[in-house]
Formats: C-alpha cells, structure tokens, sequence
C-alpha cells in the first residue's frame, strides 16, 4: 500500500495535457493579477478590472467542461484497452 | 437603520420564513429510506442526491447569507479588494474537479461520513483524524455564527432588531425565534431539510440578483454614473488612516494580497465540514463531476453581488456597520413587497448553511471524538442520536456567541476559521494521492501552520482593532503581503515534507492503511460498492 495507485498506469497522452491545460489556465490567468489591475477598456460602464474577472467566471467553466469530456473520454479509451475489467 | 418597522416588507419576509419552515419539517419524508436511523441517512441525506440537488445543496452552502453581506460591504468599504471573492471561486472548481471525486469513491467505499474517517482510514492514526476533527469544528463554529449575524442585518433593516435601549429579550426575540425552528427541524429531517429549502433559498437569491443588477443601475443612472461616484468616494481620505478609503483597481503593492487570499481561500474552502458532507450526500462520482463543471454559475452571481456593493456608495447609503450596506440599499431602492423578498433571500440564505454546518460539525464530533475515543461500540442508531443532539448543542453554542459577544469577535474567529481549516489540507488532499507523507510528519505540519497562523493573526492591527485586524501580512523571506493563511500552509507543507524523510530514515512506525488504490477510483454500482448503499437508491442511479 505504498505508491500512488495511478503511478502504475499514468501515461501522458495529447488528452491528458489537454485536461491539465484547461485546468491549469484559470490559475494562471486570475493570480497574475497586474495582467489585469487597470479600469480601462470599459464595458457598459463597468472597468475592466471587473469585467474581465467575471468573463473568466464564463471561461473557465468553458474549460471545465472540456476538461470533463476530455476526462470521460479518456476513461472509455481507457476501460475498453483494458476490456473493462478495472475501473 | 429605520426606527419604525417596515411592514409590508416584514409580511413577505414572515410569509416565506413561514413556508421554508414547513418546507423544513416535511422534508423528513422526502425520499425516505428503510433504515432511517443511520447516520448516513440523517447526517448525509442516504447518500442519494443526484446532479441537481447536489447543486442547490453545494450551492446553498458555499454561498451563505454572510457572503452575500460580507462581499458588497468589503467592496462599500474599500473598493477594489473585496472583489478577490470571485477569482476565488473560479478556481475552486478546476482544483475540486481533480481530488473531490476520489474522496467521493473511498468514503463510498468504505462509508466514510467525514474527512476525519478518511483520515483516520488512510493513516491508521487517531491523533491526525483528531486533529482534522476538532479544526473543522472550530472552524465551522464562528461560521455558524456569522449566518445570524446575517439574519441580524436583516432583521436591523426591517426595524425589527430593536434600537440600543430596546430590553436585550425583545431585541433578540426574532432571532431565537428563527433558530429555535432551524434546530427543530434540523433535528427531525437531517440534511434532507436544508437541500430541500436550497431551492427556494437559490430561486428567490436568482430572481434578487437579476432584478437589483438591472433595476438598481436604471434608477441610478447607468454602470458609469456608479463607479464615478464610487471612485471619487474612494479617493477621499479616511481622517483615521490618513489613506484614501479604496480604490477602483488594486494598486501594485495590493496584488500580492489579492492573489494570495484568492488561491489559499479557494484551497480551504472544500476543506471545511460542511462542503464535505454536502459532497459526500450525491449519489456518483459522476455527479461530483458534473457539479463541478456547473457550480460557477455561482460565482457570476457573486460577481453582480459584488457590484451591489458600489451602487451602495453611488445611491448614497450611509451606514457605519458594512454589513446593514446591502440590506440597506434594498430598503432605499425597492419597492416595500420586493425589499421583503430580498431580505427574505437573505434570511434563508442563512439557515441552508446554518444547517448543514451544524450537521457536520455533529457529524464530526461523533464520529472522529465520541465513537473514536469515548465510546467505540456505538452502534449506528446511537451514532445518529448523539449527532442530532450534538447539532442543537453546535447552534445554541453559535447563539451564545454572537447574543454574548461583539460581533467583531465572530468575524475575526471567522478569519482564524479560515486560516486554521487550510492547513488539514496536506493530510486530506495529499492523503487522496499519496502515502508517501508520514503521519506524524503531517501532524507537526499542521500543528506549525496552526500556531504560526494564529501568531500572525493576532499580530495584525487595524485603525479599530489592535488585533486580528485582517488576514494578510507580511510574508517572511519575500516581503510582500500576503494572506497569512496561504503562508502558514506553506510552512506547513515544508514541516511535512522534511519531518516524513526524517521520520522514513529513522523507520518510525507507518501507520496501516486501511484502503486500496483503486477505491479512489470507483463509483456506484461497482462490485462492492453498490452493498453499501440503502436499496432504493442502488437501483436508481441514472
């Protein structure tokens, strides 16, 4: 019961980055905040400061979803090479 | 705050307050199980809710009445800093998209009802699942009590709080009143009860958020005319502080802070009891999943909330205490029947999350002290007895705290709370992906958090308070300020790494562990899996 029960069959796959990807991004873009620290452009009024935050809100959950369906399709793949015997 | 009461407003208000209310008690028999004395059944709802109550039921909980209060009045008082609320929130759903569902399949698995079980389960240690346990009742607490101090707010606005020279049983009559049936009906129907209500609590929220967005703005002239006049109020100076009160867009020095309260709350807020046991309550891992990607719709709502807080300096509402801001600019703008939905909303808001923390602070308390150290042949039925005693001990003790104390002293337990409940996180989350860290390692670890932590805190002073007058300060070796609880949590998980290669070297004993690696893996339905589950709700996944 010592290593990581994923070590074992962990393999990065183009899938697998593109999760982490989609994952990483919002870290990224909202803690880098002098990247957006500044009122202008405005949008119906509202500074950018604001906006831009609550346009991630959106992005990110775009991405989460790809994420998910990334996810899913990669246990499909997954279960199928193992002809479904381990989950 | 009025000096008379506001009638029509307090009419919807008791109409609504009365209906959740009956809501709350027939909740008992919403999808009733056989064996109703368990602790899964009452404390986890019987492990049954699918995708859309786990959403109103997360949701009802992350998103509590003192948020909505507490965000717009941070923004009122100082602008800009207060909005970290919303980076916050949108990346606690990428970070719980990758460990929530392996905490749901080993709980599954091995019926854990806390993070505490996990704990104990996967480290064969009772003093690290002692420590997990008693953070999150102490987090959980002050937490507890903020959601009256919420209903307070309202309950001020509405005039019904009483003034200062009103005798102190009257004053706080409404509130005893209000969680004198929170108790009750916690008591009788579980979590069932507060899921239920989650959707009038979100609905009325909704419709709040989308009308104040939209209607507030006409009446004030537009997004532009709001944040001109809450940006030249910003640049006046505060005489106590000799600063300017805020600003419109954090400066260089403040972004460090900003960043750092928004990733170390984000990283604490699934480690507090009650997100856990509302994570714990859906009935798949695909559920927890699928929540993940559609809970941010929260968060845009915390957005808009937020700019409430602005239009609270644009409509001229003067208030000294931030948290009447809000109740405040409904009163000023809305018609009476709707200002009484709004408060509504709020009270409501307040007694989903009341609920649910107070069940899993019992639920904590029973499993991980009293079944673990007091009395370890407790069977099932007694279990869920002594839970349900323990969540009306959990709200009188709130009571008792918010009626006998400043409210300042619940705020700033609120901060610690906060600051102490992230640092379970390397047990806890570590713990679903590794074995690799030594029990004792992780003990001393979240023991140094919690002292530096709460040192720090004390430390802050503010132009009000000499202590705990905030959560960030300086961090040690980089200089900027940051949030003190991010900081504490690296220390933290600097302590562990270092003490477990010690302890390795030294072959101190590893404690047994109890799980196997694909339990993190599974989901309901599995081989093994499904025997756990009440009967009715095996057969109804999908």
């Amino acid at each position: 019961m010592s290593n990581d029960p994923e070590v074992s069959r962990t393999v990065v796959t183009p899938t697998r980055v593109a999760i982490a990807v989609c994952l990483v991004a919002p870290f990224v873009a909202m803690l880098w905040v002098g990247s957006y620290a500044k009122t202008d452009p405005a949008f119906i009024g509202i500074p950018f400061f604001y906006w831009y935050q609550m346009a991630w809100v959106l992005v990110s959950t775009v991405l989460t979803v790809i994420a998910y369906k990334l996810w899913q399709r990669d246990q499909r793949a997954r279960s199928t090479q193992q002809g479904g015997a381990s989950k | 705050m009025n000096d008379g009461v506001n009638g029509v407003a307090l009419g919807v208000f008791i109409f609504f307050f009365l209906a959740v209310t009956v809501l709350g008690f027939l909740a008992a028999r919403w999808r009733r199980a056989d064996d109703e004395h368990s602790l899964d059944e009452w404390g986890l709802g019987g492990r049954s809710f699918g995708t859309w109550v786990t959403w109103f039921l997360l949701g009802g909980d992350l998103y509590t009445a003192y948020t909505f209060v507490a965000v717009p009045a941070a923004i009122y008082a100082a602008g800009a800093a207060g909005f970290f609320a919303v980076p916050y929130t949108i990346l606690v759903y990428p970070l719980i998209f990758l460990f929530l569902p392996r905490l749901w399949s080993v709980s599954h698995k091995h019926g854990y009802v806390t993070t505490s079980d996990f704990v104990r389960g996967r480290f064969g240690s009772k003093g690290l699942s002692l420590a997990v346990a008693v953070t999150g009742i102490l987090a959980t607490m002050p937490y507890i009590a903020l959601q009256l101090v919420g209903i307070q707010a309202v309950l001020d606005v509405m005039g019904v709080g009483g003034g200062e020279n009103t005798n102190w049983f009257v004053k706080d009559l409404p509130l005893l009143i209000a969680f004198g049936v929170l108790a009750a009906y916690t008591y009788s129907s579980g979590l069932r009860a507060p899921a239920l209500i989650a959707f009038v609590k979100d609905t009325l929220i909704y419709i709040v958020i989308a009308v104040a967005i939209i209607y507030i703005p006409i009446k004030l002239g537009g997004f532009d005319d709001v944040f001109a006049k809450a940006g030249d109020a910003f640049t006046q100076v505060n005489p106590a502080t000799d600063k300017p009160r805020g600003a419109l867009v954090p400066a260089e020095a403040g972004q460090w802070t900003y960043a750092t309260l928004a990733l170390g709350s984000a990283l604490a807020l699934f480690m507090y009891p009650h997100s856990i046991t509302a994570t714990l309550s859906s009935r798949s891992r695909e559920v927890i999943r699928r929540n993940t990607t559609i809970l941010p719709l929260y968060s845009l709502m915390l957005g808009l909330l937020a700019l409430l807080g602005f239009m609270a300096i644009a409509a001229g509402v003067m208030v000294t205490n931030g948290q009447l801001a809000i109740p405040q600019l409904f009163e000023d703008m809305f018609p009476d029947w709707f200002a009484g939905v709004a408060f509504a909303a709020i009270g409501i808001g307040a007694l989903v999350p009341a609920a649910i923390m107070s069940i899993a602070a019992a639920n904590l308390f029973t499993r991980n002290i009293y079944k673990d150290f007091i009395k370890p042949d407790a069977t099932p039925k007694e279990e869920t007895r002594v839970s349900k005693l323990v969540s009306l001990l959990v709200k009188v003790g709130a009571l008792a705290f918010v009626l006998t104390m400043d409210k300042t002293v619940a705020i700033n337990f609120q901060l610690l709370g906060g600051i102490w409940i992230l640092q379970t996180f390397p047990a806890l989350v570590g713990g679903l992906f590794t074995r690799w860290f030594h029990r004792w390692a992780l003990l001393a670890g979240w023991a140094v958090g919690m002292v530096y932590g709460t040192v720090a805190a004390y430390g802050v002073a503010s132009p009000t308070q000499k202590h705990f007058g905030g959560s960030a300060k300086e961090i040690p070796g980089i200089g900027e300020i940051g949030y003190i609880g991010l900081t504490a949590f690296v220390l933290n998980v600097v302590v562990t790494v270092v003490l477990t290669f010690v302890l390795k070297a030294l072959k101190a004993p590893d404690g047994v562990d109890e799980t196997s690696p694909q339990d993190y893996t599974v989901d309901a339905g599995d081989p093994g899996v499904a025997t756990e589950l009440p009967p009715a709700t095996a057969e109804s996944a999908h």
